[in-house]
Protein backbone atom coordinates (compact mmCIF):
# COMPACT_ATOMS: atom_id res chain seq x y z
CA UNK A 1 0.00 0.00 0.00
CA UNK A 2 3.02 2.43 0.31
CA UNK A 3 4.23 1.30 -3.01
CA UNK A 4 2.97 4.48 -4.80
CA UNK A 5 5.26 6.44 -3.12
CA UNK A 6 8.38 4.80 -3.92
CA UNK A 7 10.40 7.32 -6.22
CA UNK A 8 12.71 5.50 -8.77
CA UNK A 9 14.97 8.91 -9.66
CA UNK A 10 15.89 7.10 -12.84
CA UNK A 11 12.81 5.47 -13.87
CA UNK A 12 11.98 8.37 -16.73
CA UNK A 13 15.18 7.34 -18.03
CA UNK A 14 15.45 4.31 -21.00
CA UNK A 15 18.73 2.41 -19.90
CA UNK A 16 21.72 3.05 -21.96
CA UNK A 17 22.53 0.60 -25.28
CA UNK A 18 25.42 -0.87 -24.17
CA UNK A 19 26.12 -1.31 -20.87
CA UNK A 20 29.15 -1.67 -18.98
CA UNK A 21 29.61 -5.13 -17.35
CA UNK A 22 27.62 -4.95 -13.98
CA UNK A 23 29.87 -6.30 -10.84
CA UNK A 24 28.12 -4.90 -7.96
CA UNK A 25 25.29 -6.19 -5.31
CA UNK A 26 22.55 -3.78 -4.10
CA UNK A 27 21.51 -4.79 -0.53
CA UNK A 28 18.10 -3.12 0.95
CA UNK A 29 17.61 -3.87 4.57
CA UNK A 30 14.28 -2.71 6.09
CA UNK A 31 13.42 -5.48 8.99
CA UNK A 32 12.74 -2.95 11.85
CA UNK A 33 13.38 1.21 12.01
CA UNK A 34 16.21 1.66 9.72
CA UNK A 35 15.61 1.32 5.72
CA UNK A 36 19.54 1.55 4.40
CA UNK A 37 20.60 0.74 1.26
CA UNK A 38 24.56 -0.78 0.42
CA UNK A 39 26.69 -1.35 -2.44
CA UNK A 40 29.52 -4.13 -2.45
CA UNK A 41 31.08 -5.54 -5.17
CA UNK A 42 31.49 -9.88 -5.22
CA UNK A 43 34.78 -9.13 -3.18
CA UNK A 44 33.44 -7.55 -0.85
CA UNK A 45 34.63 -4.44 -1.16
CA UNK A 46 32.24 -1.55 0.65
CA UNK A 47 31.26 1.01 -1.78
CA UNK A 48 27.88 2.96 -0.15
CA UNK A 49 25.84 2.33 2.95
CA UNK A 50 23.13 5.17 3.36
CA UNK A 51 20.73 4.45 6.43
CA UNK A 52 18.08 6.42 7.05
CA UNK A 53 16.68 5.58 10.36
CA UNK A 54 13.31 5.81 12.28
CA UNK A 55 12.94 7.29 15.67
CA UNK A 56 10.02 7.65 16.67
CA UNK A 57 9.96 10.84 19.66
CA UNK A 58 8.35 8.56 21.89
CA UNK A 59 7.83 4.67 22.28
CA UNK A 60 8.86 2.20 20.92
CA UNK A 61 8.53 1.07 16.62
CA UNK A 62 5.25 1.39 15.30
CA UNK A 63 5.69 -1.44 12.79
CA UNK A 64 3.44 0.45 10.18
CA UNK A 65 4.98 3.75 11.25
CA UNK A 66 8.34 2.56 10.28
CA UNK A 67 6.97 1.56 7.46
CA UNK A 68 5.70 4.39 6.51
CA UNK A 69 9.10 6.11 6.98
CA UNK A 70 10.83 3.24 4.58
CA UNK A 71 8.51 3.61 1.99
CA UNK A 72 8.82 7.60 2.09
CA UNK A 73 13.00 7.27 2.29
CA UNK A 74 13.36 4.34 -0.43
CA UNK A 75 13.63 6.45 -3.29
CA UNK A 76 16.11 9.02 -2.01
CA UNK A 77 18.38 6.32 0.12
CA UNK A 78 18.76 3.98 -3.24
CA UNK A 79 19.61 7.39 -4.85
CA UNK A 80 21.95 8.36 -2.73
CA UNK A 81 23.77 4.40 -2.54
CA UNK A 82 24.05 4.59 -6.24
CA UNK A 83 25.30 8.33 -6.02
CA UNK A 84 27.87 7.45 -2.84
CA UNK A 85 28.93 4.39 -5.15
CA UNK A 86 29.67 6.75 -7.95
CA UNK A 87 27.60 4.42 -10.44
CA UNK A 88 24.15 3.39 -12.14
CA UNK A 89 21.92 0.66 -12.04
CA UNK A 90 23.46 -1.01 -15.12
CA UNK A 91 26.63 -2.12 -12.99
CA UNK A 92 24.45 -3.57 -10.42
CA UNK A 93 24.48 -7.44 -10.66
CA UNK A 94 21.81 -8.57 -8.31
CA UNK A 95 19.35 -6.66 -5.77
CA UNK A 96 19.39 -8.36 -2.16
CA UNK A 97 17.13 -7.73 0.08
CA UNK A 98 16.48 -8.93 3.93
CA UNK A 99 13.27 -11.43 3.75
CA UNK A 100 13.12 -11.90 7.56
CA UNK A 101 13.13 -12.44 10.38
CA UNK A 102 11.79 -8.93 11.51
CA UNK A 103 8.44 -6.28 11.61
CA UNK A 104 6.00 -7.69 8.80
CA UNK A 105 5.49 -4.15 7.04
CA UNK A 106 8.92 -2.99 7.41
CA UNK A 107 10.12 -5.85 5.78
CA UNK A 108 7.36 -6.10 2.77
CA UNK A 109 8.51 -2.54 2.26
CA UNK A 110 11.75 -3.21 1.38
CA UNK A 111 11.06 -6.49 -0.50
CA UNK A 112 8.17 -4.48 -1.98
CA UNK A 113 11.25 -1.98 -3.38
CA UNK A 114 13.73 -4.89 -4.19
CA UNK A 115 11.30 -6.26 -6.35
CA UNK A 116 10.36 -3.49 -8.23
CA UNK A 117 14.32 -2.29 -8.63
CA UNK A 118 15.18 -6.02 -9.71
CA UNK A 119 12.15 -6.47 -12.27
CA UNK A 120 13.06 -3.08 -13.91
CA UNK A 121 16.88 -3.68 -14.35
CA UNK A 122 16.00 -7.22 -15.22
CA UNK A 123 18.53 -8.91 -12.98
CA UNK A 124 18.25 -11.66 -9.91
CA UNK A 125 16.29 -11.47 -6.53
CA UNK A 126 18.67 -12.54 -3.63
CA UNK A 127 16.42 -12.99 -0.09
CA UNK A 128 18.84 -12.61 2.55
CA UNK A 129 18.66 -13.37 6.34
CA UNK A 130 19.11 -10.14 8.63
CA UNK A 131 20.44 -12.38 11.25
CA UNK A 132 23.15 -13.87 8.60
CA UNK A 133 23.95 -10.37 7.06
CA UNK A 134 25.01 -9.40 10.64
CA UNK A 135 27.26 -12.20 10.96
CA UNK A 136 28.86 -12.06 7.63
CA UNK A 137 29.19 -8.40 7.90
CA UNK A 138 31.13 -8.58 10.99
CA UNK A 139 33.07 -11.57 9.87
CA UNK A 140 34.58 -9.34 6.24
CA UNK A 141 35.01 -6.52 8.26
CA UNK A 142 37.00 -7.60 11.61
CA UNK A 143 38.63 -11.08 9.09
CA UNK A 144 36.87 -13.28 12.23
CA UNK A 145 37.10 -16.87 9.91
CA UNK A 146 35.44 -19.56 12.67
CA UNK A 147 34.15 -18.00 15.77
CA UNK A 148 31.55 -18.92 18.02
CA UNK A 149 29.48 -15.18 17.47
CA UNK A 150 27.11 -13.61 19.58
CA UNK A 151 24.48 -11.48 18.02
CA UNK A 152 22.74 -9.04 20.54
CA UNK A 153 20.28 -6.45 19.10
CA UNK A 154 17.14 -4.63 19.59
CA UNK A 155 15.21 -8.09 17.99
CA UNK A 156 17.66 -10.95 18.54
CA UNK A 157 20.26 -12.57 21.32
CA UNK A 158 22.01 -15.41 19.60
CA UNK A 159 25.36 -17.32 20.21
CA UNK A 160 26.00 -19.12 17.26
CA UNK A 161 28.54 -21.09 15.42
CA UNK A 162 29.18 -22.72 11.92
CA UNK A 163 29.36 -26.60 12.13
CA UNK A 164 28.50 -28.49 8.55
CA UNK A 165 26.71 -26.02 6.27
CA UNK A 166 24.64 -24.22 9.09
CA UNK A 167 25.54 -21.30 11.91
CA UNK A 168 23.96 -23.77 14.57
CA UNK A 169 22.09 -21.72 17.41
CA UNK A 170 23.89 -22.77 20.88
CA UNK A 171 22.06 -20.30 22.76
CA UNK A 172 19.23 -17.35 22.83
CA UNK A 173 16.93 -15.49 24.42
CA UNK A 174 13.68 -17.61 25.54
CA UNK A 175 11.94 -14.60 25.80
CA UNK A 176 13.35 -10.34 24.37
CA UNK A 177 16.20 -9.14 22.97
CA UNK A 178 19.20 -7.60 25.02
CA UNK A 179 18.37 -4.33 23.15
CA UNK A 180 14.60 -4.60 23.85
CA UNK A 181 15.32 -5.24 27.32
CA UNK A 182 17.57 -1.99 27.73
CA UNK A 183 15.19 0.24 25.63
CA UNK A 184 11.85 -0.39 27.25
CA UNK A 185 13.79 0.53 30.76
CA UNK A 186 15.07 3.49 29.27
CA UNK A 187 11.75 4.77 27.86
CA UNK A 188 10.32 3.74 31.50
CA UNK A 189 13.28 5.66 33.25
CA UNK A 190 12.17 8.57 31.36
CA UNK A 191 15.48 9.02 28.92
CA UNK A 192 14.89 9.98 25.50
CA UNK A 193 17.57 8.72 23.03
CA UNK A 194 18.66 10.57 19.56
CA UNK A 195 20.27 9.32 16.18
CA UNK A 196 24.05 9.83 17.52
CA UNK A 197 22.78 8.68 21.61
CA UNK A 198 20.92 5.98 20.95
CA UNK A 199 19.57 4.52 24.64
CA UNK A 200 21.95 1.50 25.00
CA UNK A 201 24.87 4.66 24.24
CA UNK A 202 23.07 6.67 27.26
CA UNK A 203 22.19 3.42 29.73
CA UNK A 204 26.17 2.94 29.32
CA UNK A 205 27.37 6.15 30.59
CA UNK A 206 25.24 6.07 33.18
CA UNK A 207 26.07 3.28 34.12
CA UNK A 208 29.70 4.33 34.00
CA UNK A 209 29.13 6.45 36.65
CA UNK A 210 27.46 3.40 39.00
CA UNK A 211 29.00 2.06 41.79
CA UNK A 212 26.57 -0.18 43.95
CA UNK A 213 25.49 -3.32 42.53
CA UNK A 214 21.78 -3.72 43.15
CA UNK A 215 21.17 -7.73 43.30
CA UNK A 216 18.87 -8.86 40.02
CA UNK A 217 17.62 -12.01 38.68
CA UNK A 218 20.71 -13.65 36.72
CA UNK A 219 18.51 -16.25 34.30
CA UNK A 220 20.68 -18.86 32.35
CA UNK A 221 18.95 -21.97 31.53
CA UNK A 222 21.60 -24.22 29.82
CA UNK A 223 22.98 -22.10 27.16
CA UNK A 224 19.63 -19.78 27.29
CA UNK A 225 19.10 -16.94 28.64
CA UNK A 226 15.81 -15.11 29.89
CA UNK A 227 15.59 -11.08 30.18
CA UNK A 228 12.00 -10.55 31.02
CA UNK A 229 12.35 -11.24 34.76
CA UNK A 230 15.28 -8.73 34.48
CA UNK A 231 13.81 -6.27 33.26
CA UNK A 232 10.78 -6.33 35.65
CA UNK A 233 12.81 -6.18 38.74
CA UNK A 234 14.95 -3.20 37.06
CA UNK A 235 11.90 -1.03 36.38
CA UNK A 236 10.53 -2.60 40.13
CA UNK A 237 14.19 -0.79 41.35
CA UNK A 238 13.64 2.49 39.72
CA UNK A 239 10.16 3.01 40.50
CA UNK A 240 11.31 2.32 44.11
CA UNK A 241 12.94 5.28 44.34
CA UNK A 242 15.49 3.95 46.69
CA UNK A 243 18.41 4.06 43.94
CA UNK A 244 20.49 6.26 41.88
CA UNK A 245 19.69 5.69 38.52
CA UNK A 246 23.10 5.42 37.11
CA UNK A 247 23.46 2.62 40.24
CA UNK A 248 20.37 0.98 38.12
CA UNK A 249 21.77 1.20 34.57
CA UNK A 250 25.15 -0.17 36.35
CA UNK A 251 23.40 -3.37 38.00
CA UNK A 252 21.45 -3.91 34.53
CA UNK A 253 24.09 -3.55 32.22
CA UNK A 254 26.56 -6.05 35.09
CA UNK A 255 23.93 -8.80 35.27
CA UNK A 256 22.60 -8.97 31.84
CA UNK A 257 26.44 -8.39 30.15
CA UNK A 258 27.50 -10.91 32.59
CA UNK A 259 24.87 -13.49 31.41
CA UNK A 260 26.17 -13.08 28.31
CA UNK A 261 29.27 -13.14 28.64
CA UNK A 262 28.77 -16.87 30.48
CA UNK A 263 26.50 -17.90 27.77
CA UNK A 264 29.16 -17.21 25.35
CA UNK A 265 32.11 -19.17 27.21
CA UNK A 266 29.77 -22.13 27.49
CA UNK A 267 29.26 -22.05 23.59
CA UNK A 268 33.18 -21.64 23.54
CA UNK A 269 33.96 -24.52 25.85
CA UNK A 270 31.40 -26.09 24.13
CA UNK A 271 33.09 -25.74 20.51
CA UNK A 272 36.56 -25.19 21.19
CA UNK A 273 36.22 -22.71 18.22
CA UNK A 274 39.43 -20.00 17.96
CA UNK A 275 37.76 -17.23 17.60
CA UNK A 276 35.12 -15.11 19.75
CA UNK A 277 32.60 -12.30 17.51
CA UNK A 278 30.41 -10.10 18.86
CA UNK A 279 27.85 -8.29 16.03
CA UNK A 280 24.51 -6.43 16.41
CA UNK A 281 23.61 -2.90 18.03
CA UNK A 282 24.23 -4.33 21.55
CA UNK A 283 27.55 -4.74 20.09
CA UNK A 284 28.86 -1.01 20.16
CA UNK A 285 29.11 -1.29 24.32
CA UNK A 286 32.03 -0.87 25.62
CA UNK A 287 31.96 -2.80 29.22
CA UNK A 288 30.44 -5.93 26.96
CA UNK A 289 33.47 -5.99 24.82
CA UNK A 290 35.65 -6.21 27.74
CA UNK A 291 34.05 -8.99 29.37
CA UNK A 292 33.76 -11.02 26.18
CA UNK A 293 37.35 -10.27 25.26
CA UNK A 294 38.66 -11.61 29.23
CA UNK A 295 36.91 -15.02 28.51
CA UNK A 296 38.38 -15.20 24.62
CA UNK A 297 41.83 -14.51 26.44
CA UNK A 298 41.10 -17.45 28.96
CA UNK A 299 40.39 -20.04 26.37
CA UNK A 300 42.99 -18.39 24.17
CA UNK A 301 40.84 -17.34 21.16
CA UNK A 302 41.20 -14.15 19.32
CA UNK A 303 38.15 -11.47 20.03
CA UNK A 304 36.75 -9.07 18.19
CA UNK A 305 34.24 -6.51 17.84
CA UNK A 306 32.09 -5.54 14.82
CA UNK A 307 32.98 -1.58 14.28
CA UNK A 308 29.84 0.92 14.97
CA UNK A 309 28.98 1.76 11.54
CA UNK A 310 27.97 -2.13 10.69
CA UNK A 311 26.66 -2.91 14.32
CA UNK A 312 23.66 -1.39 14.11
CA UNK A 313 21.43 -2.38 10.79
CA UNK A 314 22.55 -1.93 7.74
CA UNK A 315 22.38 -2.38 3.73
CA UNK A 316 26.09 -3.37 3.08
CA UNK A 317 25.31 -6.67 5.18
CA UNK A 318 22.77 -7.64 3.24
CA UNK A 319 24.66 -6.70 -0.15
CA UNK A 320 27.73 -8.48 1.02
CA UNK A 321 26.01 -11.76 2.22
CA UNK A 322 23.83 -11.15 -1.12
CA UNK A 323 27.36 -11.40 -2.79
CA UNK A 324 27.97 -14.47 -1.03
CA UNK A 325 25.13 -16.56 -1.63
CA UNK A 326 25.32 -15.28 -5.86
CA UNK A 327 28.50 -16.14 -6.24
CA UNK A 328 27.24 -19.71 -5.16
CA UNK A 329 23.98 -19.49 -7.10
CA UNK A 330 22.17 -18.80 -5.12
CA UNK A 331 19.24 -16.34 -6.15
CA UNK A 332 15.36 -16.69 -5.22
CA UNK A 333 12.65 -16.30 -7.78
CA UNK A 334 10.25 -13.76 -7.17
CA UNK A 335 7.08 -15.75 -6.11
CA UNK A 336 9.66 -17.36 -3.36
CA UNK A 337 10.36 -13.59 -2.19
CA UNK A 338 7.42 -13.52 0.23
CA UNK A 339 9.11 -12.41 4.00
CA UNK A 340 9.72 -14.58 6.49
CA UNK A 341 8.79 -12.88 9.99
CA UNK A 342 10.08 -15.72 12.19
CA UNK A 343 13.42 -16.92 9.85
CA UNK A 344 15.88 -18.90 12.23
CA UNK A 345 19.75 -17.89 11.41
CA UNK A 346 19.94 -22.14 11.98
CA UNK A 347 17.27 -22.44 8.84
CA UNK A 348 19.52 -21.00 6.36
CA UNK A 349 21.97 -23.31 4.66
CA UNK A 350 25.25 -21.78 3.86
CA UNK A 351 27.38 -23.23 1.26
CA UNK A 352 30.08 -20.77 1.13
CA UNK A 353 31.50 -21.77 4.07
CA UNK A 354 33.82 -24.48 3.58
CA UNK A 355 35.72 -25.54 6.26
CA UNK A 356 36.06 -29.46 5.95
CA UNK B 1 44.89 -33.24 37.44
CA UNK B 2 42.80 -30.46 35.53
CA UNK B 3 40.55 -32.59 33.18
CA UNK B 4 38.00 -30.28 31.89
CA UNK B 5 38.15 -26.36 31.97
CA UNK B 6 34.81 -25.85 31.55
CA UNK B 7 32.85 -22.14 31.23
CA UNK B 8 31.97 -22.37 35.25
CA UNK B 9 34.02 -24.49 36.84
CA UNK B 10 36.80 -26.55 36.38
CA UNK B 11 37.01 -30.12 37.26
CA UNK B 12 40.39 -31.60 38.73
CA UNK B 13 40.80 -35.88 38.74
CA UNK B 14 42.21 -36.03 42.37
CA UNK B 15 43.08 -38.95 44.92
CA UNK B 16 41.03 -38.07 48.36
CA UNK B 17 40.48 -40.13 51.30
CA UNK B 18 42.31 -43.49 48.85
CA UNK B 19 39.26 -42.77 46.62
CA UNK B 20 39.19 -41.19 42.52
CA UNK B 21 36.96 -37.70 43.32
CA UNK B 22 36.57 -35.24 41.04
CA UNK B 23 37.39 -31.96 42.77
CA UNK B 24 34.63 -29.35 40.82
CA UNK B 25 36.15 -25.71 41.51
CA UNK B 26 34.23 -22.69 40.65
CA UNK B 27 36.92 -20.42 39.61
CA UNK B 28 36.46 -16.50 40.60
CA UNK B 29 35.79 -15.11 36.86
CA UNK B 30 37.58 -11.80 36.06
CA UNK B 31 34.68 -10.56 33.75
CA UNK B 32 32.13 -10.10 36.65
CA UNK B 33 32.13 -7.53 39.25
CA UNK B 34 33.36 -9.10 42.72
CA UNK B 35 30.10 -8.91 44.21
CA UNK B 36 28.27 -10.75 41.54
CA UNK B 37 31.03 -13.39 41.13
CA UNK B 38 30.90 -14.67 44.10
CA UNK B 39 26.87 -14.02 44.75
CA UNK B 40 26.62 -16.65 41.72
CA UNK B 41 29.93 -18.58 42.71
CA UNK B 42 27.99 -19.33 46.08
CA UNK B 43 24.68 -19.77 45.14
CA UNK B 44 25.61 -22.52 42.71
CA UNK B 45 28.09 -24.70 45.32
CA UNK B 46 24.97 -24.29 47.79
CA UNK B 47 22.77 -25.70 45.09
CA UNK B 48 24.32 -28.07 43.08
CA UNK B 49 24.86 -30.71 46.04
CA UNK B 50 21.65 -30.24 47.61
CA UNK B 51 20.13 -31.46 43.84
CA UNK B 52 21.99 -34.15 42.57
CA UNK B 53 21.55 -35.47 46.32
CA UNK B 54 17.96 -34.76 45.76
CA UNK B 55 18.58 -36.43 42.10
CA UNK B 56 19.76 -39.76 43.11
CA UNK B 57 16.68 -40.22 45.77
CA UNK B 58 14.87 -39.83 42.28
CA UNK B 59 16.44 -42.86 40.69
CA UNK B 60 18.77 -41.03 38.56
CA UNK B 61 22.41 -42.13 38.65
CA UNK B 62 24.70 -39.05 40.14
CA UNK B 63 27.85 -38.99 41.67
CA UNK B 64 27.84 -39.14 45.39
CA UNK B 65 29.06 -35.65 47.05
CA UNK B 66 31.68 -36.41 49.90
CA UNK B 67 32.45 -33.03 50.53
CA UNK B 68 31.23 -29.12 49.84
CA UNK B 69 33.59 -25.80 50.91
CA UNK B 70 31.63 -22.89 49.93
CA UNK B 71 34.40 -20.55 50.94
CA UNK B 72 36.44 -21.82 48.17
CA UNK B 73 32.99 -23.11 46.26
CA UNK B 74 34.92 -26.29 45.98
CA UNK B 75 32.25 -29.30 45.49
CA UNK B 76 34.56 -33.12 46.43
CA UNK B 77 32.74 -35.52 44.76
CA UNK B 78 32.88 -39.32 42.87
CA UNK B 79 34.33 -39.46 40.01
CA UNK B 80 32.37 -41.40 37.42
CA UNK B 81 34.10 -43.52 34.90
CA UNK B 82 32.61 -43.54 31.70
CA UNK B 83 32.28 -41.69 28.56
CA UNK B 84 30.76 -38.68 27.78
CA UNK B 85 27.59 -39.24 25.46
CA UNK B 86 28.40 -36.21 23.39
CA UNK B 87 31.87 -37.85 22.15
CA UNK B 88 30.37 -41.80 22.07
CA UNK B 89 26.58 -40.74 20.24
CA UNK B 90 27.48 -40.04 17.04
CA UNK B 91 29.43 -43.11 16.46
CA UNK B 92 26.78 -45.56 17.79
CA UNK B 93 24.31 -47.87 15.81
CA UNK B 94 20.70 -46.32 15.53
CA UNK B 95 19.01 -49.09 17.77
CA UNK B 96 21.81 -48.57 20.33
CA UNK B 97 21.17 -44.74 20.16
CA UNK B 98 17.55 -45.38 20.39
CA UNK B 99 18.22 -47.08 23.55
CA UNK B 100 20.52 -44.16 25.21
CA UNK B 101 18.26 -41.61 24.62
CA UNK B 102 15.12 -43.16 26.00
CA UNK B 103 17.01 -44.29 28.90
CA UNK B 104 18.35 -40.83 29.24
CA UNK B 105 14.31 -39.47 28.51
CA UNK B 106 13.37 -42.20 31.54
CA UNK B 107 15.78 -40.06 33.70
CA UNK B 108 14.46 -36.77 32.77
CA UNK B 109 11.29 -37.77 33.66
CA UNK B 110 12.00 -38.99 36.66
CA UNK B 111 13.91 -35.72 37.64
CA UNK B 112 10.93 -33.53 36.57
CA UNK B 113 8.27 -35.70 38.45
CA UNK B 114 10.21 -34.89 41.44
CA UNK B 115 10.17 -31.73 41.16
CA UNK B 116 13.93 -31.17 39.64
CA UNK B 117 15.02 -29.23 37.17
CA UNK B 118 18.10 -30.00 35.52
CA UNK B 119 18.44 -26.82 33.73
CA UNK B 120 21.38 -27.65 31.49
CA UNK B 121 20.98 -30.60 29.77
CA UNK B 122 23.33 -31.50 27.35
CA UNK B 123 25.23 -34.91 25.99
CA UNK B 124 28.40 -33.24 27.82
CA UNK B 125 26.79 -33.43 30.73
CA UNK B 126 25.77 -37.08 30.62
CA UNK B 127 28.18 -40.08 31.37
CA UNK B 128 27.71 -43.72 29.91
CA UNK B 129 29.20 -46.19 32.20
CA UNK B 130 30.63 -49.90 31.45
CA UNK B 131 27.86 -51.13 32.91
CA UNK B 132 25.35 -49.33 30.38
CA UNK B 133 23.72 -46.63 32.96
CA UNK B 134 23.82 -43.19 32.45
CA UNK B 135 25.22 -40.79 35.38
CA UNK B 136 23.61 -36.82 34.83
CA UNK B 137 26.62 -34.70 36.08
CA UNK B 138 26.53 -30.91 36.63
CA UNK B 139 23.60 -29.96 38.64
CA UNK B 140 25.01 -25.86 38.77
CA UNK B 141 22.36 -24.80 37.03
CA UNK B 142 19.43 -26.99 38.32
CA UNK B 143 16.68 -25.53 40.28
CA UNK B 144 13.37 -27.10 42.17
CA UNK B 145 10.29 -26.37 40.58
CA UNK B 146 7.10 -27.98 39.64
CA UNK B 147 5.91 -25.66 36.68
CA UNK B 148 5.21 -26.69 33.33
CA UNK B 149 7.07 -23.83 32.01
CA UNK B 150 10.27 -25.28 33.78
CA UNK B 151 10.30 -28.76 32.77
CA UNK B 152 9.32 -27.55 29.00
CA UNK B 153 12.23 -24.75 28.49
CA UNK B 154 14.57 -27.70 30.44
CA UNK B 155 13.35 -30.67 27.57
CA UNK B 156 13.51 -27.42 24.52
CA UNK B 157 17.51 -26.86 26.37
CA UNK B 158 17.97 -30.96 25.45
CA UNK B 159 16.61 -31.39 22.19
CA UNK B 160 17.89 -27.76 20.88
CA UNK B 161 21.43 -29.32 22.32
CA UNK B 162 20.70 -32.04 20.20
CA UNK B 163 20.39 -30.19 17.47
CA UNK B 164 23.66 -27.84 17.34
CA UNK B 165 25.71 -30.82 18.79
CA UNK B 166 24.14 -34.35 16.76
CA UNK B 167 22.35 -32.61 14.16
CA UNK B 168 21.85 -35.77 11.87
CA UNK B 169 20.16 -37.94 14.25
CA UNK B 170 18.62 -35.24 16.53
CA UNK B 171 15.19 -35.97 15.78
CA UNK B 172 14.93 -39.88 16.46
CA UNK B 173 17.39 -39.02 19.29
CA UNK B 174 15.00 -36.69 20.79
CA UNK B 175 11.72 -39.18 19.83
CA UNK B 176 13.40 -41.83 21.91
CA UNK B 177 14.01 -39.30 24.78
CA UNK B 178 10.37 -38.62 24.35
CA UNK B 179 9.25 -41.96 24.88
CA UNK B 180 11.31 -42.36 28.06
CA UNK B 181 9.96 -39.75 29.53
CA UNK B 182 6.54 -40.94 28.95
CA UNK B 183 7.20 -43.90 30.46
CA UNK B 184 8.26 -42.05 33.43
CA UNK B 185 6.00 -38.80 34.37
CA UNK B 186 2.96 -40.51 32.11
CA UNK B 187 1.03 -39.66 29.07
CA UNK B 188 -1.18 -37.02 30.18
CA UNK B 189 1.90 -34.33 31.65
CA UNK B 190 4.00 -35.39 28.97
CA UNK B 191 1.34 -34.29 26.23
CA UNK B 192 1.41 -31.09 28.67
CA UNK B 193 4.79 -30.62 28.62
CA UNK B 194 5.50 -31.21 24.97
CA UNK B 195 2.64 -28.64 23.91
CA UNK B 196 4.83 -26.42 26.18
CA UNK B 197 7.18 -26.68 24.06
CA UNK B 198 6.11 -25.80 21.00
CA UNK B 199 4.73 -22.85 22.58
CA UNK B 200 8.62 -22.29 23.80
CA UNK B 201 9.72 -22.48 20.52
CA UNK B 202 7.32 -19.92 18.63
CA UNK B 203 7.92 -17.25 21.67
CA UNK B 204 12.06 -17.48 21.43
CA UNK B 205 12.27 -16.68 17.54
CA UNK B 206 11.74 -13.38 16.80
CA UNK B 207 9.99 -10.88 19.55
CA UNK B 208 8.50 -7.53 17.89
CA UNK B 209 8.94 -4.56 19.84
CA UNK B 210 6.60 -3.77 22.70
Amino acid sequence: MYVSKLETPWSPQPLPKNPQKPTYILGIESTADDFSVGITTLNGKILANIISAYMPPTGGIHPREAARHHAEVAGETIHQALKKADTNPNQIQAIAFSQGPGLGPCLRTGATAARALAAYLKIPLIGVNHSVAHIEIAKLITGAADPVTLYVSGGNTIISAYEDGYYRIFGETLDIAIGNCLDVFARQAGLTQSPNNPFGAIIEQLASRGKTLIPLPFTIKGMDLSFSGLLTATVEALQSRKHRLEDICFSLQETAFSMLTEVTERALAHTEKPEVLVTGGVAANKRLQTMLKTIADEHNAHFSAVPKQYALDNGAMIAWTGALAYKHGITTPIERSEVKLKWRLDQVHVPWINRE
Amino acid sequence: MLIKKGAEANLHLEEWQGRKVIMKRRMPKAYRLLQLDSDIRTHRTLHEPMLIHRAKEAGVPTPTIYMVDLAESNIIMQYIEGKQVKQILNTLPLSEKARICRSIGTSIGLLHKHGIIHGDLTTSNMILTSQGKIHFVDFGLSEHSEELEARGVDLHLMKRALQSTHHKSAKQCFEAILAGYTESVGKETAAEVLKKIQEIERRGRYIEER
